[in-house]
């Protein structure tokens, strides 16, 4: 499982850093090192161009090895004075990263420079697809391992649309129907009477927002 | 008691319905001249909501003014706009002002429409809305408390008899026929061989099928379909038929190919009825119904 981020737009960084002058960088050496959104490379060329076009200066910057675990608290106490000497911090690693970052510094602007886009799987090298919604409500044992919830555009249970063409969604005909690859693995495994069965509305309450579970 | 749709479709006549496509804007006009036009002379008038996800003047709006007009309406519900209290209330308002039918839809993407960014809601689908139905007749809504003043309606739903892979469109529509739809309308149907292949499966079901007549205005418009409109086929004679129409003669030729195909289906008793979309070009209905040899039959009522 990864978080897949996008970088943000330059324009919106730009906005977001102004009246910030001195800048910490956290870059992340797990998911955002994977997406080349985050990684030792990228935290350098953004350090180049904060301090090139955008006439910042950077205080420091570190590639936390994952930055949403607690190895960050240590990292970010190594580099305590950099970052002691910044107005803000930047963060290239998903939101759970700029959440560590917040928890510890929660004097001090953390600014997210990437978009958290879905939590997915690398399908091939460089492509990548949201597998899970965290619904609460894990139905992937009647849909043959594929999730109706985040595969099919509209979330639906009870089979595909009108709008599907030739096993292709209407949304987009690069994409797959979830509901032909459902329906197409669940033949194969013949089990199609799990397609017939009738799901009523679905919770979504299951936890409901702000979500937060106690384990005794 | 039955709405005057319902009688239809119970009476064993050939069932004729058609739709109304509601104004972006106050302007009713065009929306009232359609439903003047057309009220008397089909057995049910769709109103569509929001159709192809582009904002437009409600459905349940569209279907008061019929109302008011003496019309028989059929309310067009989409999942895609409201959760499933905005649609409960939405049938008990529709319930007292003698809206009697609805046809549950999924509805399309936010995406395909006009206003991108917007949140789909899909919080029911199509099976579901039609269980919502039925359990409120049950005089409960779907959290389980009683109603003051139940509703009744007659659900019915839509089937694509063209898709492919069809199983799982199948599969759906069984789903359907068993939350309680009493009619389907299809989507277009050009190729009566597929039409007939499709009622000698739905002929199973005790469900009223009223088959999908959309209009063809030109030999483009049909390619146009056939490339990107999921679940339809065009044939190529009829692509042909239209391309050979002298200029400005297309629309006369989708006209009667529409009143010829209908005239078929009724003659050779293929399905329970039609639903006529003209999509835009609702004036020539009554034209596609006299070359069907409908125009003298009038509403049940």
């Amino acid at each position: 499982m990864k978080s897949i981020t996008r970088k943000k737009p330059l324009e919106e960084l730009e906005r977001e850093l102004s009246g910030l002058d001195r800048i910490f960088i956290v870059g992340c050496g797990t998911c955002a090192t994977m997406t080349k959104t985050g990684g030792r490379e990228e935290v350098l060329d953004m350090k180049d161009h904060l301090q090139g076009q955008q006439d910042k200066v950077v205080t420091g910057w570190v590639v936390i090895p994952t930055a949403c675990d607690d190895m960050t608290e240590a990292v970010l106490k190594e580099n305590g004075k950099a970052i002691q000497a910044a107005e803000c911090i930047l963060v290239m690693a998903c939101a759970l990263g700029v959440h560590r970052a917040v928890e510890y510094y929660p004097q001090k602007p953390v600014i997210p420079a990437l978009d958290t886009l879905f939590i997915g799987v690398e399908d091939s090298p460089g492509s990548f697809s949201e597998v899970c919604g965290q619904c609460g409500q894990c139905v992937l044992g009647e849909t043959a391992g594929i999730c109706p919830i985040v595969s099919c555009h509209k979330g639906l249970l009870n089979g595909p649309c009108g709008g599907t063409k030739d096993g292709k969604c209407e949304v987009d005909p690069d994409k797959d129907c979830a509901w032909t690859l459902i329906y197409e693995r669940l033949k194969g495994q013949g089990r199609l009477d799990l397609m017939r069965k009738f799901h009523p509305p679905k919770n979504y309450q299951v936890v409901p927002r702000p979500k937060g579970i106690k384990i005794a | 008691m039955a709405s005057r749709f319902k009688e239809a479709l119970d009476s064993g006549k050939f069932v004729v319905t058609s739709e109304i496509g509601p104004p972006k804007g106050t302007n009713l006009e065009k929306m009232l001249h359609h439903i003047d036009l057309l009220k008397d002379k089909v057995d049910g008038l769709n109103v569509t909501d929001h159709q192809s996800s582009a904002m437009r003047f409600p459905s349940i709006g569209g279907c008061l003014a019929i109302k008011e007009k003496d019309g028989e309406p059929i309310l067009q519900m989409t999942c895609r706009d409201r959760n499933r209290l905005a649609l409960e209330a939405e049938l008990l308002l529709a319930y007292t002002r003698g809206i009697r039918n609805v046809l549950c839809l999924t509805g399309d993407a936010v995406v395909v429409g006009d206003h991108k960014e917007a949140k789909g809601v899909f919080d029911l689908d199509s099976t579901q809305l039609l269980w919502t139905i039925r359990q409120m007749e049950l005089g409960k809504d779907i959290g389980g408390n009683d109603l003051d003043g139940g509703v009744e309606f007659c659900a019915g739903a839509i089937v694509t008899p063209e898709q492919r892979p069809i199983e799982p469109q199948l599969m759906k529509f069984e789903k359907k026929v068993e939350q309680g739809a009493e009619f389907f309308q299809t989507q277009a149907i050009y190729d009566l061989d597929n039409l007939s292949k499709f009622m000698d499966y739905a002929r199973r079901f005790p469900v009223k099928i009223l088959a999908g007549i959309v209009l063809l205005s030109s030999a483009r418009m049909a390619k146009y379909m056939n490339e990107n409109v999921p679940g339809i086929f065009v044939p190529q004679d009829l692509i042909d038929e239209l391309s050979k129409a002298p200029k400005g003669e297309a629309v006369n030729k989708g006209i009667e190919i529409a009143g010829r195909t209908i005239a078929i289906l009724k003659k050779e008793s293929l399905c329970d009825g039609v639903h006529i979309m003209a999509i835009g070009r609702e004036e020539v209905v009554p034209q596609i119904l006299e070359v069907a040899g409908l125009s003298a039959e009038t509403m049940t009522h």
